[in-house]
């Protein structure tokens, strides 16, 4: 095993999939979140300190429900970073739902260019990955960069009617509600993003849409290795090393494939979807979609780099890119996964 | 290693590593709550054969009227789906589990508008018992009546 | 009056026991479990085997799906026996006309008091 990594390095070949290291890292000067009532039970909710107010959104579809949320977030987060609207240059967001209207719909109350992204429950790395890239590169000074997901658009979407008396199979994750938005910044304080890892689409052959974290670890394998091998680093040089959704199951398919690539994962990885709901929540795999990891990275994570007890942190989102017909067409289900490291600025 | 092979490796450890659901609780919760509806609905039986020139076959029609009733009435109040994941088969394949699966997209699609939505979307899950099943019971029909009549 | 009630929960436990088997335990998702329990339904019964168990296990046999494969089949067979050829069209319908027709005016019902709700 460590021949093979050696011999990768000596080689000095370019890892596919391909990274980033940031000249001018981007400052992250503000960000803000909001969950679901189920969010705000589990282990995070003192971190989730803004939850949605179920009497307010009863008359709303589910979907105009999270297009709200999602626009409160953007706004927000831009509020909290003594900006105005119009400070922002553009606005990345992206979420689960067809033609992504949570986040187009949203972006028609923000003055400013949009440009919409898909990449499942990845597209909060996406976004950042990008929004850094548009910032180090000099077209940009201020971008904010969002996310949601909501559990009921979800299960509309993908899945059955909510009232529909199925049970869940003992491998599905829960689809998490919650928005977030992060805006960035090429002036400032706060924490930097310092390099980023674009991911391959990557299919190990699972067509069970029941058992995302098995679909979804390959993905995360192949990106996570290249960044190690693009960035000369290895696990132990992060405090913090952490999946948005594999869940529980997936996570723990996750260390297997690393440590058969060499990388043995310790105390210092986490995963999103498996911390974020307690076991007396019943969400047999823990937690899933965009705004899972999205949440705790704008929450817990940042404000661990932000007080000091994490210094560098690694995040890798995960997405499973199929819809609900290729399930029904016989396919398997292609992923993928974006990584980012972001550290305490000065 | 081609990739055929590695995904066929992958699927394997996947399928020896994934949970599986307790196959013998799971069956007594179907059975207990299966038998139960089922017993429901001869108690109903039982009480309409008791009004006079009552005939079996108008008992029956009115059993499943009362049963598809009942289940409709608890989709609606959200309970059905709480009896559904205890009891899986249990509540999903009595005729119960039929009325719920079309009044629960009926309630799901109503968002959509009464006529596009609500009413397009009502046979989306039990559809294909229908299809099949009306389809199954012409070609009975008709092998039937090739009998009768040859 | 007990034991017919035995029988019944019997019954009826044992079919939806055996369904549960096949949905823990094939790849087959529930809707095509419950077509195949319809028109095994409709099989059987067209084939005489269901009667027996019809009679011992009354509600038992009839309330589980199979029991509307049954009822759809000898629809179609009295369909038959009373109009000829046309009776094998109409009769499945028409022996489970209650069951449909109430499902359709329920779910309305319910749709049009129901709203959706916030799930926990």
């Amino acid at each position: 095993m460590e021949n093979k990594l050696q011999n990768k390095i000596a080689n000095k070949q370019k890892s596919k999939p391909n990274s980033m290291l940031f000249k001018s890292p981007p400052h992250i000067i503000g960000r803000y979140v909001i969950v679901g009532t189920k969010e705000t039970e589990g282990p995070f909710k003192e971190y989730f300190k803004h939850s949605i107010i179920e009497k307010e959104f009863i008359k709303l579809t589910y979907e105009k429900a999270e297009c709200k949320i999602l626009e409160e977030a953007i706004f927000n987060a831009i509020h909290n970073s003594n900006l105005t609207l119009s400070d922002i240059d553009v606005l990345l967001s992206g979420d689960l739902l067809n033609q992504i209207t949570s986040s187009s719909f949203a972006a028609r109350k923000f003055d400013t260019s949009f440009v919409g992204l898909y990449g499942a429950c990845s597209t909060m790395a996406e976004s950042l990955a990008i929004g850094a890239c548009l910032i180090d590169g000099g077209y940009f000074k201020r971008v904010a960069c969002s996310t949601s997901s909501h559990f009921a658009t979800a299960e509309r979407q993908y899945r059955a009617p909510l009232e529909l008396g199925t049970p869940r199979t003992p491998s599905s994750q829960w689809t998490v509600t919650a928005t977030a938005c992060s805006v960035l910044s090429n002036s400032g304080n706060g924490p930097i993003i310092t390099s980023a890892t674009f991911g391959k689409v990557t299919d190990f052959g699972i067509s069970d849409a029941n058992n995302m974290g098995a679909a979804m670890a390959p993905a995360a394998l192949t990106t996570l290795v290249a960044h190690f091998l693009n960035t000369h680093t290895k696990p132990e040089d992060y405090d913090l090393i952490m999946t948005g959704d594999l869940g529980k199951l997936g996570s723990d398919i996750f260390v297997d494939l690393m440590e058969q690539e060499g990388y043995k994962l310790g105390q210092n990885y986490t995963d999103g979807g498996h911390i974020m709901f307690s076991i007396n929540q019943k969400t047999n795999q823990g937690g899933s979609g965009c705004g899972c990891g999205a949440s705790l990275l704008n929450s817990y994570v940042l404000d661990k780099i932000e007080n000091g007890t994490y210094k560098k942190v690694l995040f890798i989102a995960t997405g499973a890119l199929l819809n609900s017909l290729t399930s029904q067409q016989g396919e398997t289900i292609p992923c993928i996964a974006h990584s980012l490291v972001i550290e305490k600025g000065d | 290693m081609n990739i055929e092979d590695r995904n066929t490796k992958y699927n394997n450890y996947v399928a020896r590593i994934s949970p599986r659901t307790s196959l013998f609780s799971s069956i007594i919760k179907a059975f207990i709550v299966g038998g139960l509806i089922c017993c429901i609905g001869q108690a109903i039986s039982d009480l309409l054969m008791l009004i006079p020139d009552m005939t079996i076959e108008l008992a029956s029609s009115w059993t499943s009227i009362s049963l598809i009733f009942l289940a409709s009435l608890l989709t609606g109040l959200g309970i059905y789906e709480k009896i559904g994941k205890f009891a899986g088969a249990g509540s999903i394949v009595p005729i119960t589990g039929f009325s719920n699966s079309i009044t629960s997209p009926a309630i799901e699609f109503k968002q959509e508008g009464v006529i596009l939505g609500m009413s397009a979307k009502m046979f989306v899950v039990a559809g294909p018992v229908l299809v099949n099943g009306i389809t199954a019971s012409v070609i009975i029909g008709i092998i039937y009546w090739l009998t009768i009549v040859l | 009056m007990l034991l017919t009630y035995l029988q019944v929960f019997l019954v009826g436990g044992l079919i939806c026991g055996l369904s549960e088997i096949l949905i823990v335990r094939t790849k087959l998702m529930p809707a095509r479990i419950l077509v195949i329990l319809v028109v095994l339904g409709v099989i059987l019964q067209g084939a005489g085997i269901y009667e027996p168990i019809y009679k011992f296990g009354k509600a038992g046999a009839t309330v589980p799906l199979i029991g509307f494969g049954r009822a759809l089949a000898k629809g179609a067979i009295e369909g038959v026996n009373q109009k000829g050829l046309i009776g094998a069209i109409t009769g499945g319908l028409t022996a489970t006309a209650a069951g449909i027709t109430a499902a359709i005016v329920f779910a309305y019902i319910m749709a049009m008091i129901f709203n959706h709700h916030y799930k926990k």
